[in-house]
């Protein structure tokens, strides 16, 4: 599979269609695992992969968060379904458009979190959790697909993880997630890692008024939790990066998830299928509910 | 209107179901809009309602202005409860922005309601210039359900940002 990939890049590099392509690459010292590359160079176009080790969403290097990368010029991504989703939502809030970027789809039926799980055989056991409801299997847009076009998984998403946690008392909830939170050591990673954590000033690092205190105790790790899921409410396409690369497990997805399952409930809205959609935070209707206001 | 005597009788009974420390009252915080809750809360004011004193309002020019880090910010601070109120749907001063913020609360209270947060600590209302009654009733309410929680102690805990040491006697036990 990497093989068409490395045709097309090629092709598109030597064409001068785009300048860079952003996609994953083999580690050398450690064959388990892939890393993001840029490859400027056609001759470098071997050193792209496909497998289900590419578990990075590449599309946070498309933000201006990561303007070094925008510098070299036009780019083509190398994407999966689900970092698909996450341009979508980029091009949706205006962060380029589609124009601007060539798009190399890749058929996926799934990835691995931890690139030792997978030795030739993708299970149900060893595949990543945010893949078991998976609707984008294929692309929902690219420019070239690599592979043959897969179903999408005949399930439909139960909010399960969510709905469990909701079963619980209040006070059972509050200390699991004190439990989480005080692990937090405020490395910022899940931030890092998003593709709609694209500011350039991040509300975190504002000092005047400094709103989220960065100390690494249970009040500021509680602020800075609730706030980041907040701020992704009805933007977060679920691509699960931010739980993935959180050092110290916080299960960073299940709160983003709980907020994403609340849009979709109340405003029949999921992130990263529609670019020409309002996002949900950007309108209203007269008619959404009230039933908590008094 | 609430007269002296029955406001004092209604006091006593809250005194006999009163969760927190002797003497302790419910701080409320209570984010208003500029042109509606604040001009009813004032409304109630001018005439001469009594209403219960543990609310401590902030005025912003709308709803909209609110960000979910203010909320957060007021627990941080010692609140026990808070308030959003504003002007009702269609009455915005700004056209939309209370409709923006039912929206982002609709959300944020969900949110905080994940995270373990009792929803009677966290209320909205929509209260109008001419709304001074309304508001009287919203704040006892308010401060009535905070004072059935007692205080927010779980949030207070937080900001004690060192871990319990074990005392002398348990080491040498444990040694």
């Amino acid at each position: 599979m990497s093989k068409g990939l490395q045709d097309i890049a090629r092709e598109l590099l030597e064409k001068g269609e785009v300048q860079v392509v952003v996609g994953w690459g083999a580690v050398k010292a450690d064959p388990d695992r892939t890393r993001p590359i840029l490859v400027t160079d056609p001759d470098e176009v071997g050193e792209l992969v496909w497998n289900p080790r590419c578990v990075n969403n590449l599309a946070v290097y498309l933000t201006k968060a990561k303007s070094d990368v925008q510098a070299l010029g036009k780019a083509a991504i190398v994407a999966k379904g689900c970092d698909v989703k996450a341009i979508t939502g980029l091009i949706q809030e205006m962060q380029f458009s589609r124009d601007d970027l060539v798009i190399i789809g890749v058929a996926c039926k799934g990835v691995v979190s931890d690139g030792s799980l997978w030795q030739g055989e993708l299970t149900e056991e060893n595949r990543d959790l945010k893949c078991r409801f998976c609707d984008v299997r294929t692309p929902r847009t690219y420019d070239h697909l690599v592979g043959e076009e897969v179903p999408p998984v005949d399930a439909e998403d139960d909010w399960k993880d969510v709905r469990e946690l909701e079963e619980k008392t209040p006070r059972e909830r509050w200390d699991y997630w004190q439990e989480q939170f005080e692990r937090c050591i405020r490395c910022y990673a899940c931030r890092q890692a998003c593709p709609f954590c694209y500011c350039t000033r991040c509300i975190a690092d504002k000092t005047l008024p400094r709103w989220i205190e960065s100390g690494q105790h249970p009040r500021a790790n509680l602020a800075w939790n609730i706030i980041r899921a907040m701020h992704l409410a009805g933007r977060c396409v679920e691509c699960g990066e931010c739980e993935r690369v959180c050092p110290v497990g916080i299960p960073l997805n299940l709160l983003n998830r709980e907020l994403a399952k609340e849009v979709a409930v109340e405003y029949g809205y999921r992130a990263g299928y529609d670019s020409e959609a309002p996002p949900p935070f950007a309108t209203y209707r007269e008619e959404d509910d009230q039933s908590f206001i008094r | 209107m609430t007269t002296a005597d029955s406001q004092s009788s209604e006091q006593e009974q809250r005194r006999e179901g009163a969760v927190g420390p002797e003497g302790w009252e419910p701080k409320i915080v209570a984010f208003v809009c500029n042109w509606c809750t604040y001009a009813g809360a004032d409304l109630a004011g001018t005439s001469r309602l009594q209403y219960q004193p543990n609310v401590r309002i902030i005025k912003l020019p709308c709803t909209g202005r609110i960000d979910p880090v203010f909320i957060v910010r007021a627990y941080e601070g010692g609140a026990d409860g808070v308030l959003v109120s504003g002007c009702h749907p269609g009455d915005c001063h700004y056209s939309s922005g209370n409709y923006h913020a039912r929206r982002r609360f609709a959300l944020f209270r969900k949110l905080m309601e994940f995270v373990g947060v009792d929803l009677d600590r966290l209320q909205f209302s929509w209260v109008s210039a001419a709304e001074g009654a309304k508001w009287v009733d919203v704040i006892n309410d308010v401060t009535n359900r905070v004072r059935a929680l007692g205080p927010f102690t779980e949030y207070q805990a937080l900001s004690r940002w060192w871990k319990e040491v074990p005392d002398e006697q348990a080491i040498e036990q444990r040694a």
